[in-house]
C-alpha cells in the first residue's frame, strides 16, 4: 500500500472531572450540565491514526456525530494534526441508540472514498456501551480488530495486539478494517499553537440526515431500540468500612483490595 | 489531582480560546503535578520548557514571519498567568525568555532578525536577560560591565547578577558599557550561551522560586562579533528599559496566576474543613478574606490586561505597566498571606502549597524593578509632564 486513508471516530463527552447527569424529561445526557471535551480514548485513537499516517503517508479524516458544539472536539483533533473532518449534526439524532448511531456513522464513512482503516476508541466515557466499533464493522462489512493495545500495518495487512480481561490475542486482517483502541495504546500528543492556527483552515464537511439519505423517523429517541425508563443519582458515598488493627491490619487491607480485584 | 477551575476570561478569538485551553491542559497535566516536589529539591525543569517550545508557547508575542505566534500581549500574558498558576518557575521563566527576545525583535535590524529571531522564538532555545550587577540593581544605569572594541567586535568583561536562567540559558541579552558613565554609554548585545569566557556562578539559594535558576553570570573576556550588537552604540539603556516595560506585564500576569492558585486552594479548603459543626467558609471571618482575595485578583488581572491592550494598540503603556506590576504583585503578597490564614495551621506546613505561594509572592515585589521603583516610574511620568 502506498499511502493510508484513515478515518478516526471521535465523540464529544462531558468532562469526567465535572458532575455528569441525565435530564429529568427524557433521561438523555444533560449536555449543558457539564464541560464538554473530546473523549480521552478518542485522543488516543487520533494519535494512533497520526502515527500510522506519519509512518505510511496518507490522510486522516475525523468523523464525529454530535450537536453543534461538537465542533470544539473536532477542532481539537484537527489541531493535533488530522487533515479534515466530517461532522454529522441533525436535531433528529437526539437520543439515538448505539445501533442507530452505528448506521449513521457507517453512512457517513461511505461518503469518504477509498477508506483503508477506521480507528475508534473502544468505549466512550459517557454511554460506555463499547459496541459501536463492532456494529460499525458489521454494517460496513469489514473485519473488526477491537481493544487494541498495539497496531501495525504492513503492506495491506493490519496486525493488532488485543488486550482484554481474558488476556492478549494477536489478530490480523486484510485492509480495509475497523480497529478500536484501548487505554494502553499510546500517549496522545498535545496540539501545538501552529496546529491550532492550521486547524482553522482545514475543511470540515457538515452533513445532515438528508445528505446521508436517512429518514429522520428511523433515528432519535422515539425510534430507539432501547429506552431509559427511570434514572436516579448515585447515592452519596457512605462512611466506608472501618477496620480496627489487631495485628492483622496489613493482611485485611490486602484481602479487601483483592476482593475489589485491585491487587 | 483535580483540574483547576476555569478562570472566566474574555478572549479576542477562537484561536486564543483554543490556545488557553491547550495551556490549561499542559499546566494541569505536566506542570502542577511536579511543582511541589521539584521546588523542594531545587530542580530546574528544562524539559518542560522543551515541551512548551514544541507547543509554540515560547514565542507567542513575536511575529509569525519569524516563527512566533503573532499573538497580542492580551493573549500571551494570560498564557503566562495560567502557567504561573500551575508553577511560577515555568510561568516566570516563559516571561523572562520572552523578555530576552525583546531586544532583538524590537531593536534588531531586519538582517539580524531574519538571522536569529526564528531560533530565539522557535522553542528549542531558552533566553536570559543580564542587566543588574552585584553593586547596581535599581540603579541600573550605574552598571560597570565593559564592552571594549576589538578588531571585529567587542570584548565583554564584568559580572552580572540575579540572572534568571543564568548558566543554563542558550542565549543572553547583555547590557554593557561602551562609552561614558550613565545611561548613554550603554549598549546591548546578544550573546550565545556557549561563548568562551561566559559562565554561570552557583545558583542563589532563594526563599522561593527555588526550581528557577538565578545566578551571577561572569563575563571574562567574552568575544562578541559586531553584528550581535542590538541598536547603535549607546542605545542599550533604551533597549533594556523597553524590554522591562514589556517584562513587567509578564510579572504582573505571573503574580495574578500565583494569587489565583492560592485562592483556588483556599476556596476548596473552606468548603470542606468544618469547625463548630459548619464548613469554615460559612463564617464571615473566612468568607470575607476569600471575597477580598477574589476581588483583588480580578482587579489586578483587568489592570494588566488594560495595560496590555494599550501596548497592543500601539499606545504608550510604560506607566500602566508599572501600575499593573505594582498592584498585581502587592495583591499577590496580600492574597497569599491571607490564604495561608484561611488554612490556619494547615496553611503553614508544606502539605499544602499555600506557604510556597506566599514565599513565591515575595520575589515578585522585587524583580524587574522593585515596587518602590514602580512607584518612582509612575510618579515621574505624572510630575515631569
Amino acid at each position: 500500500m502506498e499511502t493510508m486513508n484513515i478515518v478516526v471516530l471521535i465523540k464529544q463527552v462531558p468532562d469526567t472531572w465535572s458532575e455528569r447527569k441525565l435530564t429529568d424529561t427524557d433521561h438523555t445526557l444533560d449536555r449543558d450540565a457539564a464541560d464538554a471535551v473530546i473523549d480521552e480514548i478518542n485522543e488516543r485513537a487520533v494519535e494512533e491514526a497520526l502515527l500510522l499516517k506519519e509512518a505510511h503517508g496518507g490522510k486522516v479524516t475525523v468523523v464525529s456525530m454530535g450537536p453543534d458544539r461538537a465542533t470544539d472536539a473536532i477542532r481539537k483533533a484537527l489541531s493535533m494534526g488530522a487533515d479534515e473532518a466530517v461532522h454529522i449534526s441533525d436535531a433528529a439524532l437526539h437520543g439515538s441508540d448505539t445501533i442507530q448511531t452505528a448506521k449513521v456513522l457507517a453512512s457517513a464513512i461511505r461518503t469518504i472514498e477509498g477508506v483503508d482503516l477506521v480507528v475508534a476508541g473502544n468505549e466512550a466515557t459517557d454511554g460506555r456501551a463499547g459496541a459501536i466499533p463492532a456494529m460499525l464493522a458489521e454494517l460496513l462489512g469489514l473485519p473488526q480488530l477491537t481493544h487494541a493495545r498495539r497496531v501495525e500495518v504492513e503492506g495491506t495487512e493490519v496486525r493488532v495486539e488485543r488486550e482484554t480481561e481474558d488476556g492478549i490475542t494477536h489478530l490480523a486482517a486484510e485492509l480495509p478494517a475497523v480497529v478500536s483502541v484501548g487505554e494502553k495504546i499510546n500517549e496522545p500528543r498535545y496540539p501545538s499553537f501552529k496546529g491550532i492556527m492550521a486547524a482553522k483552515k482545514k475543511p470540515v464537511t457538515t452533513l445532515g440526515l438528508g445528505d446521508l439519505g436517512i429518514d429522520p423517523s428511523e433515528v432519535g429517541l422515539a425510534a430507539a431500540f432501547t429506552s431509559v425508563v427511570e434514572s436516579a443519582p448515585k447515592p452519596p458515598r457512605g462512611a466506608g468500612e472501618r477496620v480496627e488493627d489487631q495485628g492483622d491490619g496489613g493482611v485485611r487491607i490486602v484481602e479487601y483490595l483483592a476482593a475489589q480485584k485491585l491487587v | 489531582m483535580t483540574n483547576a477551575r476555569e478562570v472566566e476570561r474574555q478572549l479576542p478569538s477562537q484561536e486564543a480560546r483554543d490556545l488557553l485551553a491547550l495551556t490549561s491542559d499542559i499546566a494541569s497535566r505536566e506542570l502542577a503535578p511536579r511543582a511541589a516536589a521539584a521546588e523542594e529539591r531545587r530542580e530546574f525543569p528544562r524539559d518542560l520548557f522543551g515541551l512548551l517550545g514544541q507547543a509554540g508557547l515560547l514565542g507567542l508575542p513575536y511575529p509569525e514571519e519569524y516563527g512566533g505566534g503573532g499573538q497580542p500581549y492580551e493573549v500571551y500574558l494570560q498564557v503566562v498567568e495560567e502557567l504561573s498558576r500551575a508553577w511560577l518557575t515555568v510561568g516566570l521563566g516563559t516571561s523572562v525568555h520572552c523578555l530576552s527576545c525583546h531586544g532583538l525583535a524590537t531593536f534588531g535590524s531586519d538582517e539580524q532578525r531574519e538571522r536569529w529571531l526564528p531560533d530565539l522564538v522557535g522553542g528549542d532555545l531558552l533566553g536570559a536577560y543580564c542587566l543588574s550587577e552585584p553593586h547596581s540593581g535599581s540603579d541600573a544605569a550605574a552598571l560597570r560591565t565593559r564592552a571594549e572594541r576589538t578588531a571585529d567586535g567587542y570584548r565583554l568583561s564584568g559580572t552580572k547578577a540575579w540572572v534568571t536562567h543564568g548558566g543554563v540559558a542558550d542565549f543572553y541579552l547583555v547590557l554593557a558599557r561602551t562609552g561614558e558613565d550613565g545611561p548613554k554609554g550603554i549598549s546591548a548585545f546578544l550573546v550565545d550561551g556557549g561563548t568562551p569566557g561566559l559562565s554561570g556562578a552557583s545558583p542563589e539559594r532563594k526563599m522561593g522560586l527555588r526550581s528557577s535558576v538565578t545566578s551571577q553570570v561572569v563575563l571574562d573576556g567574552v568575544e562578541v562579533p559586531v553584528e550581535r550588537r542590538l541598536g547603535a552604540e549607546g542605545d542599550g539603556f533604551r533597549v533594556a528599559m523597553a524590554a522591562l516595560d514589556a517584562g513587567r506585564l509578564g510579572i504582573a500576569a505571573g503574580a495574578v496566576g500565583v494569587a489565583q492558585a492560592a485562592l483556588d486552594v483556599a476556596v476548596e479548603y473552606a468548603g470542606q474543613r468544618t469547625a463548630f459543626g459548619r464548613p469554615i467558609g460559612e463564617f464571615q471571618g473566612v468568607s470575607f478574606l476569600i471575597a477580598d482575595a477574589a476581588a483583588g485578583i480580578e482587579a489586578a488581572r483587568q489592570l494588566y490586561l488594560a495595560a496590555a491592550r494599550r501596548k497592543d494598540g500601539g499606545l504608550p503603556y510604560g506607566r500602566q505597566a508599572a501600575m499593573a506590576k505594582l498592584v498585581a504583585t502587592d495583591t499577590c503578597m496580600r492574597v497569599t498571606t491571607d490564604m495561608v490564614q484561611v488554612l490556619g495551621g494547615a496553611g503553614y506546613v508544606e502539605d499544602y502549597p499555600v506557604e510556597r505561594y506566599m514565599r513565591e509572592a515575595k520575589v515578585l515585589q522585587i524583580v524587574e524593578g522593585t515596587n518602590q521603583i514602580q512607584r518612582m516610574v509612575i510618579a515621574r511620568s505624572l510630575i515631569q509632564r
